[in-house]
């Protein structure tokens, strides 16, 4: 199985970054996610295959990072954390209206595939709460106006 | 990009150029870029460890270790290749500092890797940085390969005959792996379980070989340290805690932000000048003043010293330096059930106090919260949290118990205002719709 030219040229280039091959494991379990959406069983077999590593090895690392899953998400996987910080300043009111927004709740995802949401611990903008990511962009000081208003922002854009 | 605040009691040294584009190298050159390697290069690797000594820079991360004399552990000859990791993890609750150094003076950070490596005679250092901050991982690849192309990595930097390669590394979600020795097992690609210690990383870390790893804002002051001298920086904060450091405040305060203070700076007086007080014209009832980890203070503690020493001795600790405020409209029962809820997520499974005890300790919390606690549950959280104390691999399992522990004896009578079923009397919330109380 071959992934992107951008990513074969990525692994390709990190492969001689560490002395120990398996290093190169949790990067590329992230990035290959990032192109298919979720880790499929051909995408780990393939990792596997190529860092000597056998699949249920494979296996037993994703289970431990929370950003890698073998579930498909949304094209836009909305995280909304909730912990201390955000939480004291009203990150409960803008998680309800998020789900409030999209019609799901924790892990879950719209039927058109559009979008996922997660409560998330802290995504380091302490200062700068209630927070949200949605991929990997950061959402901050946030109302549960503001965050509906950026939810369906991402609506319109994936329309068009 | 974050915001950026300031206050005039700011004593600006590693964020000293943020917000002045100092991402582009030649930007960075324009702003004392890079010559503090080249001071280092001249002065010897015995003489720039000595310089970090003098400055009292101790770990920034949440240890508050001496960084002079960590880097003092490796040993000059090694079997194995020795290695600088610069961790990136950033993901104690409160703290959102780092995350502005890879953002503002990300040259900072490669500079400081360069001469931690330097000085221990090591040849590879890797930046690590929390999967979540993508675009962060992205400013750092550039400004790698801008040091790159440029001649300020690789073989013989300098003119000086010495090679160096550095090379950024991304996580994939996970706080414990910010805890050191098991951000060297995901580094080696596995799970984030920690290492029993000793031996320690200086000695035995990244594929077995000698390995200096410092927190980012600690790797970030050593450049600044270098250019102006060890004692200066010392002076800057208070004996045996030198220098300034990034404190995150947030919470129930008007003006949250990342402000850089010196050690030593007051913290009613963070709170009130710097924070502009308690928000919504409210009270102050507690503060977790280093991240999330550490016990908590009551309004009446916080007429304190924030450097590790003072913190130290009155129960606490300065930690990441992640500040949190608490006005009298918190509940404290429920902030410790999302703090526990954290821990209980987090924890990485291997030791059993701290995967049974932060389970434990969330239900209990959990049940507790939601009216049906009993008089016993108060003294057996404090009890389950002193039995996870100093009981495992890695400080994770104190990091759950210290909040419990300080939590119920300085907020008993809060505690027990949720007995008998009364409702909490701060919310009409049951925990069980509590988001962050969910179980995984």
């Amino acid at each position: 199985m071959q992934f992107s030219e951008k990513f074969e040229k990525r692994f390709a280039a990190w492969l001689t970054h560490y002395p120990v091959k398996r290093s190169v494991l949790v990067p590329s379990l992230l990035y290959v996610q990032d192109e298919l959406g979720h880790l499929t069983d051909e995408a780990i077999a393939e990792l596997a295959a190529r860092l000597d590593l056998s699949v249920l090895e494979v296996n037993n690392v994703i289970s431990y990072y929370s950003l890698l899953t073998r579930k498909p998400k949304g094209r836009y996987h909305v995280q909304v954390c909730t912990n201390i910080c955000c939480m004291l300043r009203g990150a409960e009111e803008v998680y309800e209206a998020a789900q409030k927004k999209l019609g799901i709740g924790h892990k879950q995802v719209t039927p058109d595939a559009r979008f996922s949401l997660e409560e998330v611990e802290c995504i380091g903008a302490c200062s700068w709460g209630p927070a949200m990511q949605v991929n990997y962009d950061y959402h901050e000081k946030l109302t549960p106006e503001a965050a509906e208003r950026i939810l369906d922002e991402y609506r319109t854009k994936d329309t068009q | 990009m974050a915001d950026l605040v300031s206050h005039p009691d700011e004593v600006k040294v590693v964020s000293r150029r943020f917000g002045q584009g100092a991402a582009n190298l030649d930007r960075y050159l324009e702003l004392d870029g890079y010559k503090a390697i080249q001071k280092a290069l001249a002065m010897g690797a015995d003489a720039v460890i000595n310089e970090v000594k003098a400055s009292n820079l101790r770990g920034r991360g949440g240890a508050g270790f001496p960084t002079g004399m960590k880097w003092s552990f490796v040993p000059k000859q090694a079997a194995k290749p020795k290695y600088v990791l610069c961790n990136g993890d950033e993901s104690e609750p409160g703290t959102c500092k780092d995350r502005l150094i890879f953002e503002q003076d990300p040259h900072s950070l490669i500079e400081g890797v360069m001469i931690a490596a330097f000085s221990i005679n090591s040849h590879q250092g890797y930046i690590y940085l929390r999967g979540e901050y993508r675009y962060l991982i992205e400013i750092m690849e550039r400004a790698v390969a801008d040091a790159y192309a440029r001649g300020f990595l690789g073989k013989n930097i300098f003119g000086s005959g010495y090679d160096l390669d550095i090379f950024v590394h991304s996580g994939a979600g996970a706080y414990e792996v910010g805890e050191e020795s098991a951000l060297m097992e995901s580094l080696e690609g596995k799970r984030g379980v920690p290492r029993i210690r000793p031996p320690f990383p200086a000695v035995v870390g990244l594929y077995g070989g000698p390995t200096i790893i410092n927190n980012a804002e600690t790797l970030a002051s050593v450049p600044h340290i270098l250019l102006g001298g060890g004692e200066w920086f010392a002076n800057l904060g208070t004996p045996k805690n030198g220098g300034t450091r990034l404190f995150s405040l947030s919470g129930c305060v008007n003006r949250p932000g990342v402000y850089e203070l010196p050690l030593g700076y007051n913290l009613k007086k963070l709170i009130e000048e710097v924070g502009g007080g308690v928000w919504k014209g409210r009270k102050l009832k507690a503060v977790v003043p280093g991240g999330s980890s550490v016990p908590i203070l009551k309004a009446d503690e916080c007429d304190v010293n924030l450097d590790f020493d003072s913190l130290m001795k009155i129960g606490t600790m300065l930690g990441s330096g992640g500040v949190i405020v608490l006005d009298d409209q918190t509940c404290v029962v429920r902030f410790l059930l999302r703090t526990i809820s954290f821990y209980q997520h987090e924890s990485c499974g291997w030791c059993i106090p701290c995967r049974e005890g932060t389970d434990w300790l969330k239900k209990t919390l959990k049940r507790f919260h939601g009216g049906g606690g009993v008089a016993k549950d108060i003294d057996n959280l404090a009890y389950l949290g002193e039995n996870m104390m100093g009981r495992t691999f890695c400080p994770l399992g104190d990091a759950a118990a210290m909040p419990v522990i300080g939590i119920v004896k300085k907020f008993r009578e809060e505690f027990e205002a949720h007995l008998d079923g009364r409702p909490c009397p701060f919310e009409a919330k049951e925990a069980s719709e509590l988001v962050g109380a969910r179980t995984e």
